[in-house]
């Protein structure tokens, strides 16, 4: 009975169903288990994969950053606009970067100091970031960047396969991962996540940290926005619209709970992982993209319902054995 | 002896010519290519890709049709790579940005995949050929031409465009005033060239002052899809309809009714259908080595005839298609 105790968690299984989304991916066309398409493959994702890191975080002290695609947006708009007018390369990143931050504080100041939902907050700053973005840009698109910075985009890590954007990705994703399960700081997120009151009463400080939550998540979308741009050679106002969905699907995948307190940056990795294979496998198959956005939609379905399910059967289970140890002598 | 020589020569010309003849090699069988439209699902883009996958047909090749729901940027991207995965001999494209797919395109040329795009051109050095739908002065001749036959080559005629800068607008203007120089045009004059902004209520107002202003005004080239179709509407309800003939370029969906209740007799635009056709004969001549993309090369394109590469590696499919009563039910878009 020990193993059903400890059933595994749902990292485990999501490693697993990695394994499996390659090995049927090999299984269904031959020319997917090359590691020129797997390069390729994770590459595409690179954004998703940063951005899903701060959005972890977020979700776990109940928060959440429906802007993030649009602050990329904003960010590869700002960057494309001052390179054309001439301003030198590493001031232009750098002002994105600003932006980004801005962004981000400006959602946060508006969640701590107004109380506003952030579920609410994020959905007008995604409109007004995009819309800005547009403002910058309008349907123009700024595309002749020095090839030292498209190479950083579109390059591979010297000797091997791997896209330099998943190497700054899964970087800062040991980072966070770090941050969150091994510092006082972490702890606190988890604190405040699972019951926001108790935290508050605790000494931990909610507003400051939620605020600094926001900003990060702009710092870190300004990041993907660089990559992104970088990665396509093209500065435009619609870059990466609609990813926001694809983040949180991956947030919410690897088990982080929407409902705050729970999850784990090895899960949120995990997942973008799974996603994007999922969906290199089905494109290299030809299947449709209509089929493709309907299986994003039922992971998106299943990556709420599953780990709730599981957490649920764990309780109960726990539940049982704690019946059991108090009825036996 | 000189009989002899005569008939040497005639067979030493005749194996050249076959020789000449072998050398081009014949249209390889089997052959690997993606498509790989705008978006998928939009009627303009269906008919497209439709002639591609029939010249696929005709040439033995496996046509296959990808591509995203949504325009954007980087949505053919994944798509591209897919192709470079799955090995494919040629990858034909209507690009949804010129610059952003470069690097991607490089890489698909480094795996020896042939690059053709069509409808919306990358930069050169992202592929070998770009299939054009038409060019300016084949579109300014051809609107001249059809309008002169509706006519009978007799009368005053305007012009209602969109703006006074639209440059594509004002290229094919100047071709149009080129074709009325010849002399089978000396009786037909151009009397006013109006302008409708590219706007509906613009475009209706224009056409109806054209009418008001010019009595003998026998016709009207439209060449924006916006003018053709505010200016038949005005037509349909005026006296004028039937006498005044307006032709221009259009679109069969937006024009259908205006053809059907005899407003306009005929329009033009380009043939869908005929540019994934060509694009697909141009890949796979390209594949099968009969071309190689230089100026001048040319090739066969099925029941479209024979082509020659022009410069910077475009190929024009030819004057603008011409939609009437018994061709337009076979167009949606």
């Amino acid at each position: 009975m020990k193993t059903l105790r400890n059933l595994p968690g749902w990292e485990t299984t999501l490693a697993l169903l990695v394994i499996v989304a390659l090995l049927g991916g090999g299984l269904l066309s031959r020319d997917f288990l090359t590691t020129q398409n797997l390069s390729f493959l994770t590459a595409n994702f690179s954004e998703i994969l940063l951005m899903a890191l701060t959005m972890t975080l977020l979700v776990i002290v109940a928060e959440i950053d429906l802007s993030v695609a649009s602050i990329l947006g904003l960010c590869s708009a700002v960057l494309g606009v001052l390179f054309a007018a001439g301003v030198p390369m590493p001031l232009a990143i750098l002002a994105s970067f600003v932006a980004g931050g801005l962004a981000g504080l400006l959602n946060g100041l508006l969640v701590t100091r107004l109380g506003l939902p952030s579920l609410a907050v994020t959905i007008g700053t995604l409109a007004l970031y995009r819309g800005l973005a547009f403002v910058l840009l309008g349907d123009r698109a700024v595309a002749e960047f020095p090839q030292a910075y498209t190479n950083f985009g579109f390059g591979t890590v010297p000797g091997t396969l791997i896209p330099i954007p998943i190497a700054l990705g899964v970087a800062l994703a040991i980072l966070t991962a770090v941050i969150l399960h091994a510092t006082p700081f972490g702890r606190s997120l988890y604190a405040i996540g699972a019951n926001e009151v108790a935290a508050r009463f605790s000494g931990l400080r909610v507003e400051r940290t939620k605020l600094l939550l926001f900003v990060m998540s702009g710092l870190m979308s300004a990041l993907a926005g660089v990559v992104y741009t970088f990665r396509f050679a093209s500065a435009r106002g619609d870059n990466a619209a609609g990813f926001e969905l694809g983040v949180i699907a991956a947030v919410l995948l690897g088990g982080v709970s929407i409902f705050g307190g729970r999850g784990s940056v090895v899960g949120a990795v995990l997942a973008v992982f799974l996603i994007g294979l999922i969906n290199g496998a089905l494109t290299i198959v030809d299947v449709s993209n209509e089929i493709l956005t309907i299986v994003t939609g039922l992971l998106l379905i299943g990556s709420v319902l599953v780990p709730n399910l599981v957490a649920r059967v764990q309780t109960a289970r726990q539940r049982r054995t704690s019946r059991e140890a108090t009825v036996s002598p | 002896m000189k009989k002899r020589s005569l008939l040497l020569s005639a067979l030493a010309l005749g194996s050249l010519a076959t020789l000449a003849y072998a050398q081009t090699p014949a249209l390889k069988k089997g052959l690997k290519i993606t498509l790989l439209p705008k978006n998928i699902n939009n009627p303009y883009n269906v008919i497209q890709t439709g002639g591609g996958a029939a010249a696929g047909k005709e040439t033995g090749a496996v046509v296959k049709v990808v591509g995203p729901s949504d325009a954007g940027a980087s949505s053919q991207v994944s798509y591209i790579n897919t192709a470079i995965a799955q090995r494919q001999d040629a990858l034909i494209l209507a690009a949804n940005d010129a610059n952003a797919l470069l690097p991607y395109l490089a890489r698909a040329k480094a795996s020896g995949m042939k690059i053709v795009t069509m409808d919306s051109d990358t930069a050169v050095s992202g592929r070998t050929l770009f299939i054009n739908q038409a060019n300016s002065e084949g579109i300014g001749r051809a609107q001249v031409q059809l309008l002169g036959k509706l006519i009978g080559y007799k009368g005053d005629i305007a012009v209602l465009s969109a703006t006074p800068n639209a440059t594509n607008q004002n290229t094919w203007i100047k071709w149009m005033q080129e074709e009325l120089k010849l002399p089978k045009y000396k009786d037909m004059k151009l009397v006013k060239i109006a302008y409708g902004n590219d706007d509906d209520q613009k475009s209706f107002t224009e056409m109806q002052g054209l009418i008001q202003a010019y009595p003998n005004l026998k016709g009207v080239i439209s060449p924006t899809t916006v003018g053709i179709s505010a200016g038949a509407r005005y037509l349909s309800t005026s006296p004028s309809k039937g006498k005044v003939m307006l032709t221009g370029l259009g679109t069969p969906n937006q024009m259908r009714a205006f053809v059907k209740d005899g407003t306009v007799t005929a329009f033009q635009l380009w043939n869908p259908a005929d540019v994934g056709y060509l694009a697909t004969y141009a890949a796979a001549a390209l594949v099968s080595g009969q071309i190689s993309g230089k100026q001048g090369e040319k090739f066969k394109a099925g029941k479209l005839g024979e082509y020659t590469i022009g410069k910077n590696g475009e190929i024009i499919v030819g004057p603008p298609y011409t939609f009437d009563k018994a061709n337009i039910d076979k167009f949606d878009f």
